[in-house]
């Protein structure tokens, strides 16, 4: 299993396949949830100064923060925080899909993974843990620092 | 023995979806607070009304629109007896709970002056706080609140000096969704009409778990929903006194809650008319009205015990485990556990517990304040009706015990 240790030239297509070959090992819902918690606590920190209301993006389950750097080549870079362990498993995921990848492709992304490895019930909008705002979030940043044409 | 005991069988046979299975596991429903299931009963008196006795109400000369008003309006008296209430024109149908805080807030508040002061409570749900906040600035009134102790009792000494010769209304909640305290409306009720001060109590969470006559109550208004009490969505009473419902304005306009319409002037219809404006969900009204004889059929009483020993018996089960906190220990309360585990976010063990076929709800159950009160973002909520069991007690014993493990 290696999402965390992806090679950092993979694109964001070939980073959710690798998820979805990573998740077709779990036959239990049991195994798949307690490998997310796993993530989520490995998460690096996410520093209290940058726990902003900025940063906040508020669901009515949880709360997650999403804090957004450019680098020099123009990529991405994406850290975040949430008080649920799941969510924060989860967010752990999508950073590794979107994070240090090009303003552009993460604005035009097609986050096919959650569905294929069974976690879409957390994107709903109903579900409203931030998720989904977060995902929209993202994407807002990959528009807002895409070079202009 | 309390007769539910010895019919759970059957009762739980009224209610098909207890048989349902999710992700593969028998179905564990203690998400009562929020919507309760419906007895064959219910669903089948719906059917029944659209299939064979479906015509629109009131003003109509034909047979079915007759046999259709009839059950509309026979549906209201069996309304008002269920609360205790004296008349069918103190018994308003509206959409929940929410719709008839809010028709008070509007028709009641028009009549109200700026300065003037509604009383809430801290434990309440959000359509008891919002309605009356929208009120407050449209008409520049003032909010104020009743505060709570941590064990989830209301302070009435402080009550008693938030009157002021601009009081308007006390609204205050019967039962908190929250934290299960049963507030003790009767002494809130007398102390405001002391200040002649009228109040509306929100029976949401009430109204299917405890006997409840507004008329001993003396209570101004009472609301409750529908679907909290084995009823359809869609549909709630709104109870009131005739001489404030009297003098209060209409609250929607259009058919039915008119008397005479011309362009010059306008006059409204007779209560409770005069506040179902529209088409009303006579549906719904005659399924209520099924669901509440389902319900005085296994006697409220009966409900009642039930209820309080398999509050009871969770309550003893869930405190043999480490770590977990329980939220409000009022002396009298309704079958309502809120609680959290050790650091383990809500939403974590929710969805774990979701896995297994429980059904709980998690967050902040529309009572930020309450959660602002203990300085927590939510809780798990577990909410009984009478189709639950001591066994699915165990089985969310078991669950939160797995759960708690995953996450240690």
């Amino acid at each position: 299993m290696g999402v965390s240790e992806a090679n950092i030239t993979m694109n964001i297509n070939q980073i959710q396949d690798q998820i979805i070959e990573d998740f077709s090992a779990f036959e239990e819902w049991f195994d798949k949830y307690s490998y997310l918690i796993e993530l989520g606590n490995a998460l690096p920190p996410f520093p209290d100064e940058k726990k902003t209301d900025e940063n906040l993006i508020r669901g009515c389950q949880s709360r997650v923060w999403l804090d957004a750097e450019k680098t020099e080549n123009g990529n991405i870079i994406f850290t975040g925080d949430s008080d649920a362990v799941i969510v924060k498993g989860i967010l752990s995921l999508l950073i590794s899909v979107m994070s240090d990848q090009p303003a552009k492709d993460i604005a035009e992304a097609d986050l096919y993974f959650i569905e294929k490895i069974g976690l879409k019930e957390h994107l709903s909008p109903t579900r409203s843990n931030g998720l989904l705002a977060m995902v929209k979030q993202m994407k807002i940043y990959g528009v807002a620092f895409s070079p202009s044409c | 023995m309390n007769s539910i005991i010895q019919n759970i069988a059957s009762i739980r046979a009224d209610f098909p979806i207890l048989s349902e299975k999710v992700y593969g596991k028998s179905l564990v429903y203690f998400d009562n607070a929020a919507t309760t299931q419906k007895p064959l009963c219910v669903v089948r008196k719906i059917d029944d009304g659209y299939l064979l006795h479906n015509a629109n109400v009131h003003r109509g000369v034909h047979y079915l629109s007759q046999v259709a008003t009839e059950a509309h309006e026979s549906a209201r008296s069996t309304v008002k007896d269920f609360i205790g209430a004296k008349s069918t024109s103190q018994i308003i149908f509206t959409r929940g709970t929410t719709e008839s805080i809010n028709l008070v807030a509007f028709s009641y508040g028009e009549l109200l002056k700026e300065g003037s002061e509604i009383i809430v409570s801290e434990m309440e749900h959000h359509s008891n706080i919002v309605p009356w906040q929208l009120l407050c600035e449209r008409k520049g009134l003032k909010l104020k609140v009743i505060p709570f102790a941590d064990n989830g009792v209301l302070d009435l000494d402080t009550y008693k000096n938030l009157f002021t010769e601009r009081t308007a209304l006390v609204a205050v909640t019967h039962i908190s969704n929250t934290l299960g305290t049963v507030n003790p409306v009767k002494q809130i009720i007398d102390i405001a009409h002391s200040h002649n001060v009228p109040v509306l109590i929100d029976g949401a969470q009430s109204v299917a778990h405890t006997k409840v006559n507004v008329t001993d109550l003396d209570a101004d208004f009472f609301v409750f929903s529908g679907h909290k009490i084995y009823g359809p969505t869609g549909i709630g009473v709104l109870y009131g006194k005739e001489e404030l419902l009297d003098k209060m304005v209409p609250y929607q306009a259009g058919g039915e809650m008119i008397e005479r319409v011309t362009f010059e002037k306008t006059t409204f219809n007779v209560l409770p008319y005069k506040f179902e404006a529209g088409t009303p969900d006579f549906i719904g009204s005659t399924a209520l009205a099924t669901a509440l004889e389902y319900v005085q059929n296994i006697g409220i009483e009966n409900i009642a015990e039930y209820e309080q020993g398999l509050l009871k018996y969770a309550t003893e089960r869930l405190k043999e485990i480490d770590g977990l906190r329980i939220y409000g220990n009022a002396p009298e309360r309704g079958a309502v556990i809120s609680m959290n585990v050790g650091n383990i976010h809500h939403y974590d063990i929710g969805t774990l517990l979701d896995k297994l076929g429980l059904a709980l709800r998690t967050g902040h159950h529309c009572a930020e304040p309450v959660m602002q009160h203990y300085g927590i973002e939510g809780t798990l909520r577990a909410s009984f009706a009478f189709y639950n069991t001591k066994d699915e007690i165990d089985k969310l014993i078991d669950g939160i015990n797995k759960v708690v493990k995953i996450f240690t």
